[in-house]
């Protein structure tokens, strides 16, 4: 017991649970990729079913989220060694929620339509456990440049897992894409799609499809290490 | 995981070595919350007048369509359940409930143009209706804010044929199902929008029964 609880020696700044060191580079791509906020990580889900029905909508808030948890990241990493423990996750909040107002007023006074049909979704992005979960367990921990680092590639993540979901919407829901018209009038569009179940569906193909490619490429590493020995 | 804070099994959790001062919990909420306060009223006042510009023009192009393009329109206020075209000086124009009279060239009325809202399918809407208050013909009406089911109830809002009819139509409208409605009062519903269909002539209906007693009463008022 002793042995968990005390401090690695000679270590004054030790922090628990601190991520092991990484390039910003690195940093970076894991959002992106290996774990992916959506695809792996299955956090944002409220989001991610909401809105992903059209892919300007799924666009508009991948950056909007991506806004808050650079923000957020920046500002929690800054302010790490003064946020007393105690009062941490309320002090993370109150930074979340500034930026989510900023995102919201920025969005509502650049593109109006957006904002409107994004709706209340834009302000819930506060309690998207996203980003109080990138607050806690990588910012509250790093220096700025690698949580701002963090805070890129994941929203990056969330907005390519976001738009791949609402193109695959728009197009089988509405037969168009970005508000495009691509298949004609014959096409009679799958309304299902654009509705909550709809969401659930296209998610469901999007996470087969990389279990699928993640099985290709495990059997392929698998060959070519029998291949090896 | 965090290496301080776990406390052994059953026993009363020991304060940590390094408890902060109660004043100290405050002073950092308290700077935090006002840092954060003034980031964001910052922001909302750079941006006020773009949102604002925006909402204002959504208005006048919506006065512009269900009115028929008049040659310029007056502006009414609704204050204490009476229309008045100079509303007392301590009053916030931009909250006041308003009415858009539109004038041909020759300043004659072609129709007057008010917002309003009722329950959808699932959320309130919000509609713009225009209509001619000595007969109640309705001239136009504009979907201004709708959540209805996508691909379904929102054709209300894109189903342009279904809101044409109303530009021929006296109220109190009714809607009939799966033929075209007749003049001068019935409209065809949406096929799969029954429920929204319904519910924007149940607006449209109680919105000109409310209105069109207060611009007759402010005519008979002597108006300009």
């Amino acid at each position: 017991m002793s042995a968990i609880n005390a401090p690695e020696p000679g270590a004054a700044d030790f922090v628990p649970g601190a991520p092991p060191p990484a390039t910003v580079y690195a940093d970076m791509w894991r959002g992106i990729t290996r774990e992916n906020p959506v695809l792996v990580q299955f956090l944002g889900m409220c989001p991610t079913m909401a809105v992903t029905n059209l892919l300007a909508n799924g666009v508009a808030m991948g950056l909007a989220t991506t806004f808050v948890l650079v923000g957020s990241g920046l500002f929690v990493s800054i302010f790490r060694k003064y946020i007393a423990h105690e009062v941490r996750i309320t002090s993370y909040i109150l930074i979340i929620a500034t930026f989510v107002t900023l995102a919201d007023l920025i969005l509502a006074a650049t593109f109006p339509d957006i904002s409107k049909a994004l709706g209340p979704f834009i302000p819930l992005i506060v309690a998207n456990c996203l980003l109080l979960g990138r607050a806690e367990s990588f910012a509250a921990k790093t220096g700025p440049a690698r949580a701002v680092a963090d805070g890129l590639g994941m929203g990056l993540g969330f907005t390519f897992s976001l738009s791949m979901l609402s193109a695959l919407r728009e197009i089988l829901g509405r037969g168009s894409l970005f508000g495009h018209d691509i298949f004609g009038p014959h096409f009679e569009p799958w309304v299902f799609m654009m509705m909550p179940p709809g969401g659930f569906l296209a998610l469901g193909i999007a996470l087969l499809t990389l279990a699928f490619i993640q099985g290709r490429l495990k059997a392929r590493r698998a060959r070519l290490a029998a291949g090896a020995a | 995981m965090t290496g301080g804070h776990q406390h052994v099994h059953g026993a009363p959790a020991a304060p940590t070595a390094q408890a902060t001062p109660t004043w100290k919990l405050l002073a950092t909420l308290a700077i935090a919350g006002a840092a954060a306060g003034w980031l964001v009223v910052t922001v909302y006042q750079i941006t006020l007048p773009t949102i604002q510009r925006y909402a204002g023009a959504k208005i006048e192009g919506a006065v512009r369509e269900v009115l028929k393009a008049p040659a310029r329109w007056d502006t009414l206020y609704l204050v204490n359940d009476a229309l008045t075209a100079s509303p007392p000086a301590d009053a916030d124009k931009r909250e006041l409930t308003k009415a858009f009279v539109g004038r041909d060239e020759s300043g004659k009325r072609t129709g007057v143009a008010i917002v309003t809202q009722g329950p959808g399918f699932q959320e309130i809407m919000q509609l713009m209706v225009g209509f001619e208050p000595a007969t109640g013909a309705i001239t136009g009406i504009k979907v201004l804010d709708q959540k209805e089911t996508p691909g379904l109830g929102d054709k209300i809002e894109l189903d342009t044929s279904f809101l044409g009819q109303f530009a021929t139509r006296i109220a109190p409208v009714s809607g009939v199902k799966g033929k075209p409605g007749a003049p001068p009062s019935q409209v065809q519903t949406i096929t799969g929008a029954t429920i929204s269909s319904r519910a924007v002539i149940r607006i449209v209906n109680g919105a000109i029964a409310k209105w069109r007693p207060l611009v007759q009463a402010y005519d008979a008022g002597g108006a300009k």
